[in-house]
């Protein structure tokens, strides 16, 4: 596909590849794969070459010297990789914004930190870890404070979980806006997140009876805040400050922020400052007039922060090329639930008519992103490929259909987890099929 | 003596694993519960970060007043950049006036007076991240005026009004019986794996 450079491939590796033709890595996984599509195995592979490969420069001389200290950074072939801010909905500022991860790029499960998505409601904060203070008080035996060597200090978990922004697909329900599938699945991401269960320091407090709720609140410009119940913080939610292999980034919340499983994404509070026990919620400006979803009554559905199973393909994906022509291609992509883990994927290659279980890539982690694979002959004719996701609750995907039927989707509606469609035409070309 | 020998070697055997299994059952028995950490901090000393606001109620809210007038001059010097004259929309954000109404159309209109349940909402959301280039720098009394103010732009506030922790908490907002609560999943898809109807439909 088209985001992979062509060093990827192999070119490099000497004679070894003199005898495969462009994309011929995708061909040798096939026949490991025991799958021989007829005219795929025939052409031009075997081809001899006429041409002597010479010797690769990198052979003839020494390379880089080692850096004495140093943060390594990916190679400038792929600079292209990049998180990039909302460019289908343009904001007239930058603090109150959101970027997007690069899925159609990434491999594997874990998103790389330097691209993991960000949604900021003030910009980024630069907190001093040895300054930073969480407080517990509220409805509890003892007000606490916390300082960062305290959570340090307590033995940690870790643990592979999903995010995702409940706005993301928010461009593309009822027509095709978006050209990639960062632009339309971007507020995506997963990493390895290490800290302590946010129970620990409740239970350090001691939670006073008639404690229903919690206020968790950021120490950012914007005080982000949202209400939780309080069985959901005692259950699964923690309190991190590691992120896949290190601190957290600044921009996702450096040096420590909640972090809710299988949750919308603004509700894992950055820069958490404060949490605050109480017997009802607080019905603040981000759980009223934002974060709710529109319904048919005119009315406004509240507190939705599961993110309902979803899955989409990643390649081929929009903005991408078919470019070896007819033949056997590899359609990959992510399945995730905040319900449960993922149980089934299918993919349809003609629009929904049928379709076919796509294999799961292990790991299948409880509210993980899974990777599913599918392995594909094209024919060389218009096409139009999508995924659907089932979790272990039994929940199946929906269209877009399916939820216009239950909803109102006016606007730029949340939590969008429908089936998302992409066109291929005969030159090869994947564009958004949306609607 | 070699009797005693082997006595001795097996009493000493036996009081080795079972100071052993002492060692490590008290090991095991630490919890996260023993590590005592975090210090003490009385509600006082937390006053300065006890901003929010228990909506419904009014619960939270701080003495002090402001009214509409007041308001509308502090909106003149923080505020009106960025949400424009009026707070009709500015360069930065949309406008925050009006939109009643609009939640029947396909052009849901979205503003302080439209969709806030509570009006105290407003107040915990000046206070906590208004103006944008210096939250928390407002004055409760500011706060208060700056709500009046907007609310007066959206008619749920008289021109001569004075909002404070009781009058605030009094307005009746329009959306006040505009939400329910999550109650997903509410789509119904099933699994089809051939003759199925085509996404689009």
């Amino acid at each position: 596909m088209d985001h992979r450079k062509p060093t990827r491939r192999g070119g490099e590796e000497g004679t070894s590849a003199s005898h495969d033709a462009p994309g011929s890595q995708n061909r040798r996984n096939f026949l490991k794969g025991g799958l021989v599509f007829a005219g795929a195995a025939a052409g031009t592979s075997l081809q001899a070459h006429a041409e002597k490969l010479a010797i690769p420069e990198s052979n003839k001389q020494m390379g880089r010297e080692m850096e004495l200290k140093a943060y390594g950074t990916p190679s400038k072939y792929e600079a292209h990789v990049t998180r990039n801010r909302s460019d289908v909905l343009v904001n007239k500022q930058k603090w109150s914004d959101w970027s997007m991860t690069p899925i159609q790029n990434q491999v594997g499960i874990i998103t790389p930190n330097g691209l993991f998505y960000e949604r900021h409601h003030a910009g980024v904060p630069d907190i001093d870890p040895a300054k930073h203070m969480l407080v517990v008080h509220g409805m509890v035996k003892q007000p606490m404070k916390f300082t960062m060597d305290d959570i340090l200090r307590l033995p940690a978990v870790s643990r592979f979980h999903f995010m995702e922004c409940s706005g993301n697909g928010l461009t593309d329900w009822k027509a095709p806006k978006s050209k990639t599938v960062q632009q339309s699945h971007g507020l995506l991401s997963c990493a390895q997140w290490t800290g302590v269960p946010m129970s620990w320091l409740l239970e350090r407090a001691g939670i006073a009876d008639g404690a229903k709720w919690l206020l968790f609140e950021g120490a950012d410009g914007s005080a982000h805040a949202r209400s939780i119940p309080i069985e959901k913080a005692m259950t699964d939610t923690l309190v991190v400050y590691g992120m896949n292999g290190e601190m957290l980034r600044p921009e996702n919340g450096y040096p420590l922020r909640a972090f809710i499983p299988g949750w919308e994404g603004n509700v894992s509070v950055k820069w958490l400052r404060r949490i605050k026990v109480s017997d009802k919620p607080w019905h603040l400006r981000s759980e009223t007039a934002r974060y709710t979803d529109p319904m048919p009554n005119g009315k406004w559905r509240q507190f939705s922060m599961v993110m309902e199973c979803k899955s989409v393909i990643t390649k081929p994906s929009g903005g991408m090329k078919l470019k070896y022509g007819p033949g056997p291609y590899e359609i990959e992509g992510f399945a995730w639930s905040g319900n449960g883990s993922i149980k089934h994927v299918d993919v349809t290659t003609d629009g929904g008519k049928t379709w076919q279980e796509a294999k799961l890539e292990e790991p299948v982690l409880d509210r993980c992103l899974t990777r599913f694979r599918f392995l594909w002959n094209w024919d060389g004719g218009p096409a139009k490929i999508a995924s659907r996701a089932v979790d272990t609750t039994g929940y199946v995907q929906p269209t877009v259909a399916d939820i216009e039927k239950v909803r109102a989707l006016t606007g730029f509606v949340q939590h969008h987890n429908a089936i998302f469609p992409w066109s291929i035409d005969p030159s090869g070309e994947v564009a958004n099929a949306i609607a | 003596m070699r009797l005693l020998d082997m006595k001795r070697t097996t009493t000493g055997a036996i009081a080795a694993t079972l100071l052993a299994a002492f060692a490590s059952s008290s090991a095991f028995a630490v919890t996260q519960a023993d590590f005592k950490i975090g210090a003490a901090v009385s509600e006082d000393d937390l006053s300065l970060w006890n901003i929010d606001v228990t909506t419904p109620d009014g619960r939270g809210l701080p003495p002090g007043k402001g009214s509409v007038s007041e308001g509308e001059k502090i909106f003149a010097e923080q505020c009106v950049t960025c949400h424009g004259e009026k707070a009709a929309g500015g360069s930065m954000y949309g406008s925050m006036v009006g939109g009643v109404g609009s939640f029947l159309t396909d052009k849901r209109k979205l503003t302080p007076g439209s969709m806030y349940p509570y009006a105290p909402i407003l107040f915990d959301y000046i206070r906590r991240a208004m103006p944008m280039t210096a939250p928390e720098s407002l004055t409760n009394d500011e706060a208060y005026a700056l709500s009046a103010y907007i609310l007066n732009l959206n008619d749920l506030v008289p021109a001569d009004g004075v909002l404070d922790a009781k009058a605030i908490t009094a307005i009746k907002m329009p959306n006040r019986d505009g939400f329910m609560v999550d109650d997903r999943p509410d789509t119904k898809a099933v699994r089809c794996m051939e003759n199925c109807p085509p996404i689009k439909d």
